[in-house]
């Protein structure tokens, strides 16, 4: 193992892991609300946020977004790609609920209905955008559109690029660059907003009041279906941010970009106590620089494997993950 | 995959419908994320089945496509399908090293030889298959082609080397690190569908590279030459013939890809001999010039074609016709020596340099 190559650098492959994480953290938390409230995992939101970087890869073509634009310009690209994306990841959310849920919850059906359905929903729309982007609708009817072709299809396909990397912060031990910087305290303030809304607001009471007891919160005056509504487009619209963000730091996407995010974002939860939102944040930020420690340590193809046994010790000795499990609990 | 429902099941070999022609599988990515490296392959061997079956119209061949993704688990039913099926002769294929390997045993199982036109892991004919044969040099030429680019006409002495741990990849990453030698001053081994190479950056830099070599495919060099230029790496890119694809260009960036070099052990379409503009008419039948491996896909079927004309018609005849063959095709003269390999003499290594978004033939690399 290359200890010099972590240890001669290793503010740098923190910060590098940091930015990794923080889009993990982004994501982790449409696990975190919708485990919080409902004890379910919603496999499907790793295609939300497919969704979300579809939506932000568009809204940039569309506008013809140019990092040389000027600042304003790349403002307004961010602000509308932002909008755009958490629109559609929180349609997108709110529609798997309505269509997929809803039904399974009305019929009290097992807890094993929902995983299924949720990973059933997951494959089904990976699937079908990848092939309907590859290959338009020409397949279910012949003559109509067929699709962007190559590299829109299945191949992974590139974003213009919105914000020139540059280095902003030169501290010897490390240097951060403007998008690592953006990446960071991007996924920061959404995630401190999204906590504020949950532990300050009305809305967010009627979530932990949920999230404690549905019964008792509905005899109290809570619609549950509300509450449930608003869960999966706040996870939604988080996961639409991180879009955002995975956009301007990586500026690629392709149909199963969910998947593997969509596991490690599961796994930050998990990690820092799955229905904990500053558990999401703690687990995704330390999810990536284990894993940036550990690809650098070893090679990147084991970086998984450093992700996933530090996992399983965690567990072993926090059952419930670093910081527990307590979207409700925490402050009744 | 599909329309074989209902076909001809089981017989025995013998072909009680015509002394002639026949039905011959091929094989490979022709969707999903490497398509583009994959189907002007299958386009060339479409076309030269075609002029055969118009200048033959009593002695028709059938090619029936499958589609595995190059993936070796949806490549290993069809070979099983298809060995099973007496009805067919021959097989072209695998394009991918991975996927053959899954499958050649079940091939040479069922008698049926196959032609690659673009599986290039060495260790694909020392394994004694009797049934595996290609038209194409091995990873064993393209890589110290690649070590010679590197280091003949760059002239770098100092090489960073990543590959993505696949069959086709790590190998040729092997072969251009044991060639450089002390020119490779790092290397890295990434993911499949890995998406964030900060890590791989990190070591790139610090090892102070010039050259970046990634044996692998586009998903994931493209986001990595994306993420290296954006992190102020300037080392020249470079790639096998797994990065001879548009998507490659259009994923990193028109400006991140400039000037990277793609590899092939396939000509460039317009250098092919045979006697007729090939590159025309491919681009007449297909819209596009010739891709790569398309004249090798051509000379495949060719192989195959030219035993239908000389009446072989059931497996066995057709192995033994693939095993004598010497003639020559677009791309070079074919022949199988015992193991199945051409002759190393007459492939040749192309560099292909990415400019203004497009792959362009650049120049044969010196030996």
């Amino acid at each position: 193992m290359n200890f010099d190559a972590l240890f001669s650098q290793l503010g740098q492959h923190t910060i590098d892991g940091l930015s990794k994480g923080a889009i993990y953290a982004l994501v982790a938390l449409g696990y975190t609300l919708v485990y919080g409230v409902l004890r379910l995992i919603n496999f499907a939101h790793s295609e939300v946020f497919m969704v979300g970087t579809f939506a932000v890869l568009g809204a940039w073509t569309v506008m013809g977004a140019n990092a040389e634009d000027g600042l304003g310009m790349v403002l307004v690209y961010v602000a509308v790609a932002l909008v755009v994306a958490a629109l559609a990841s929180g349609g997108v959310a709110l529609a798997v609920e309505r269509i997929a849920y809803r039904p399974l919850r009305k019929k009290n059906a097992p807890s094993l209905v929902f995983l299924i359905t949720a990973i059933g929903v997951s494959t089904v729309l990976m699937e079908t955008f990848g092939y309907v982007l590859d290959r338009g609708f020409s397949a279910f009817a012949p003559g109509t559109w067929n699709g962007f072709g190559r590299p829109f299809g299945r191949v992974i396909a590139g974003m213009p690029t919105v914000v020139q990397n540059k280095t902003v912060l030169d501290l010897g031990i490390f240097t951060i660059s403007n998008r690592q910087l953006i990446v960071i305290l991007g996924a920061v303030a959404m995630m401190l907003a999204l906590d504020l809304f949950i532990n300050r607001t009305r809305l967010g009471r009627g979530v932990r009041a949920v999230a404690q007891d549905p019964d008792t919160a509905a005899l109290m005056g809570v619609n549950k279906d509300r509450v449930i509504m608003l869960i999966f487009v706040l996870g939604g619209a988080m996961a639409g941010g991180a879009a955002v963000l995975y956009g301007l730091k990586l500026g690629n996407t392709v149909f199963d970009v969910g998947f593997l995010i969509g596991i490690k974002a599961f796994t930050a939860a998990v990690l820092g106590g799955i229905g904990n939102l500053r558990g999401a944040l703690l687990g995704g930020l330390l999810l990536g620089v284990i894993e940036v420690y550990g690809a650098t340590l070893t090679k990147s193809s084991w970086e998984d494997v450093w992700a996933f046994g530090v996992l399983v010790i965690v567990l072993m000795f926090r059952p419930t993950g670093l910081l527990g499990e307590s979207l409700g609990r925490a402050r009744a | 995959m599909v329309a074989l429902a209902g076909c001809q099941t089981g017989g025995t070999g013998d072909n009680n419908q015509a002394k002639c022609g026949g039905k011959i599988a091929i094989f490979g990515a022709f969707s999903g994320g490497n398509a583009g490296i994959v189907t002007p392959s299958r386009d060339g061997a479409k076309m030269a089945v075609e002029k055969f079956n118009a200048a033959n119209p009593n002695c028709k061949v059938t090619m029936v496509e499958f589609d595995t993704e190059g993936d070796p688990a949806k490549a290993t039913p069809v070979a099983a399908q298809v060995a099973a099926d007496q009805s067919f002769v021959a097989v072209i294929g695998g394009h991918f090293s991975g996927e053959s390997r899954a499958t050649m045993k079940t091939y040479e199982g069922g008698g049926l030889v196959m032609v690659s036109p673009s599986a290039t892991a060495t260790d694909l004919t020392t394994t004694g298959n009797k049934s595996f044969h290609r038209v194409v040099g091995n990873d064993d030429s393209q890589g110290p082609a690649i070590a010679n680019y590197i280091s003949k006409v760059w002239k770098s002495t100092k090489v960073f080397v990543t590959d993505d741990g696949s069959a086709y990849g790590a190998a040729l990453a092997n072969t251009v690190k044991s060639k450089l030698g002390t020119a490779v001053v790092g290397n890295d081994k990434v993911q499949e569908k890995q998406a964030d190479f900060a890590a791989t950056i990190a070591k790139v830099k610090t090892s102070g590279a010039d050259v970046v070599f990634h044996g692998g495919y586009v998903r994931e060099a493209a986001p990595m030459l994306k993420q290296l230029r954006a992190a102020g790496v300037q080392a020249k890119f470079i790639g096998g013939d797994g990065l001879y694809d548009p998507a490659f260009a259009e994923s990193a960036g028109k400006t991140e890809s400039e000037g990277a070099i793609v590899t092939c052990p396939c000509i460039a379409g317009d250098k092919a001999k045979g006697g007729f503009d090939f590159a025309a008419e491919f681009k007449t039948k297909f819209g596009s010039a010739p891709g790569p491996y398309a004249a090798e896909g051509y000379d495949a079927a060719t192989v195959l074609l030219d035993g239908f004309k000389a009446g072989k018609t059931t497996r066995k005849e057709l192995l033994d016709w693939v095993d004598a063959y010497n003639k020559a095709g677009l791309t070079k003269t074919i022949k199988f020596d015992d193991k199945g390999e051409v002759d190393a003499a007459n492939v040749v290594i192309w560099a292909f340099k990415v400019t203004g978004g497009q792959v362009v033939a650049d120049q044969e690399i010196p030996k």
